[in-house]
């Protein structure tokens, strides 16, 4: 039986909750953007009115106003995000429990067999009006065989539409699309297909699956299934969670860390974060993995693994200390940081005692961030804190712990 | 436009947990009984801004939506 698989993407997400709930703006140009004063000041949506000036995603939010003098500058809410979020999810569980959220504003749903007299292109027609009518913001949906199909589906008419995508006209409508267009073609792998001649997603489809291979490695095969409607990935059930790989909190500072007296304490409130949210999936890890951003925006990465697995935030922020020591070099002052966990082991798993070690200071210390755990969870996060934190209240008075936003994990999930 | 007026509303919860309102004590004290309630069901409000149960009641012969948003009531008042 041919699958009938939907992509549902809510149309500027955040924007529209925004001007959903402020009428007075609902006519003028309005983006969503972070805290210039913290600098976290970038376009992170833009309404319709906006994207007419030319406003992009992720741009800085001075270059937005030169665009436009007139824009109006919202700051996120979002718990409110998650809350629209969930009733959007709440109407497609009318339909379907295979429903597989894509970050916050998007959705995989199979629907095959959900009812005996409605086909795929019905549901999602009364989930377009539903959403709008119910929640009064749009979506666009993308009806296919499979989901690369409709996501595709999803981003070929907006706002509010529906497009199918079937056996019959996918080489009318997907293959003449750009490369880029198609999921997990980015910037530089486009750039790589541009210089062998490869523009369009057919002239992908249409490239033996052995070429690819050889320009791209194992991805190659990938692409060849994906733009050739072969991939037969199921649409995972609701509240199936994906195996966590990695842990990670990141952040710009609100002003530049000019000494590594700043990068520590910054360091310190991230991995408190990060090792808190593993100790309470019962994870320990053995690699961590740092990012260093200059205030120039380059970018370096390192990684490097801990003596013996350990969810003990003084040791991973050391380790972390240890590989910005090791790896920068001071030629311009730092704006952002982040720290990420991998290599997991839960936390009770037999593990190789160090005989030169001190296993009961490790178990101490274990001891001691539970408790901190539990009293942060009851009391706040702010309720105990270490010395260093007092040093710059600037820097260290925010929580990455309950800010932490997921954003899309990958299309590829261990099963 | 519309302005968004939260309400205070007296409503009636039966056994089964389900909710009728019963009348609406408007910003200035003065309170309206509603007569009669046509229709419930989840909906938007592009007048006022918000979303979530929407109670169409008739009040004085007038039709009038009334929403249930978060645990808060509230109605579009023309402004």
């Amino acid at each position: 039986m041919e699958r009938s698989i939907l992509h549902v993407d809510c149309n500027k997400f955040y924007a529209s909750v925004e001007c959903l709930h402020r009428p007075e703006i609902r006519s003028r140009p309005v983006i969503v953007g972070g805290d210039e004063d913290l600098r976290h000041g970038i376009v992170l949506t833009k309404n319709e009115i906006a994207s007419k000036f030319g406003i992009k995603t992720a741009e800085p939010i001075w270059q937005a106003r030169q665009k436009c003098p007139d824009l109006v500058v919202v700051k996120p809410n979002y718990p409110l995000y998650l809350r629209f979020s969930a009733l959007t999810r709440e109407i497609y569980a009318d339909y379907t429990d295979q429903i597989e959220p894509f970050g916050l504003d998007e959705c995989w749903l199979d629907v095959t067999g959900s009812g005996i007299f409605r086909n795929g292109m019905t549901i999602a027609e009364e989930i377009r009006r539903r959403v709008k009518f119910e929640l009064g913001i749009t979506v666009s949906i993308g009806v296919s065989y499979n989901k690369i199909f409709a996501k595709l589906g999803s981003d070929y008419k907006k706002p509010d539409a529906v497009t199918q995508i079937t056996k019959r006209n996918f080489k009318d409508i997907v293959w003449p699309l750009p490369a880029q267009n198609l999921l997990y073609v980015g910037r530089s792998t486009a750039a790589r297909f541009r210089s062998c001649g490869i523009f369009t997603i057919g002239d992908i489809a249409l490239c033996t699956p052995e070429y690819l291979h050889m320009l791209l490695g194992k991805t190659g095969y990938m692409y060849h299934v994906f733009a050739n409607g072969l991939d037969n990935e199921p649409v995972s059930k609701m509240g199936n969670k994906a195996v966590v790989k990695s842990i990670g909190n990141s952040s710009t500072a609100p002003r530049d860390l000019e000494n590594e007296q700043d990068v520590k304490v910054l360091m310190y409130v991230l991995g408190e974060s990060v090792a808190r949210r593993m100790r309470e999936q019962g994870f320990c890890c053995k690699t961590v993995c740092i990012t260093v951003r200059d205030n120039a925006l380059l970018r370096i990465e390192r990684q490097g693994k801990l003596p013996a697995y350990s969810a003990d935030t003084g040791e991973i922020t050391k380790k972390a200390m240890e590989l910005f020591r090791k790896n920068y070099n001071w030629r311009r002052p730092v704006r952002s940081i982040g720290i990420s966990c991998t290599d997991f082991e839960q936390e009770d798993f037999p593990a190789q005692l160090d005989l030169y070690g001190c296993a009961q200071r490790r178990a101490k210390a274990q001891r001691l961030d539970k408790t901190v755990d539990e009293l942060k969870e009851r009391f706040g996060n702010f309720c105990v804190q270490r010395g260093l934190m007092l040093t710059d209240r600037g820097l260290s008075g925010f929580n990455p712990y309950s800010e932490n936003v997921i954003h899309p994990i990958g299309y590829f999930k261990p099963q | 436009m519309a302005r968004k007026v939260y309400v205070d509303v007296l409503i009636k919860q039966d056994r089964e947990g389900r909710i009728t309102p019963l009348s609406i004590t408007w910003e200035d004290g003065r309170v309206y009984e509603i007569d009669k309630i046509t229709r419930v069901c989840n909906a938007a409000s592009l007048k006022a801004g918000g979303a979530g149960i929407r109670y169409t009641c008739v009040i004085r012969n007038k039709e009038t939506f009334l929403f249930l948003e978060n645990n808060k009531w509230f109605v579009e008042s023309k402004t």
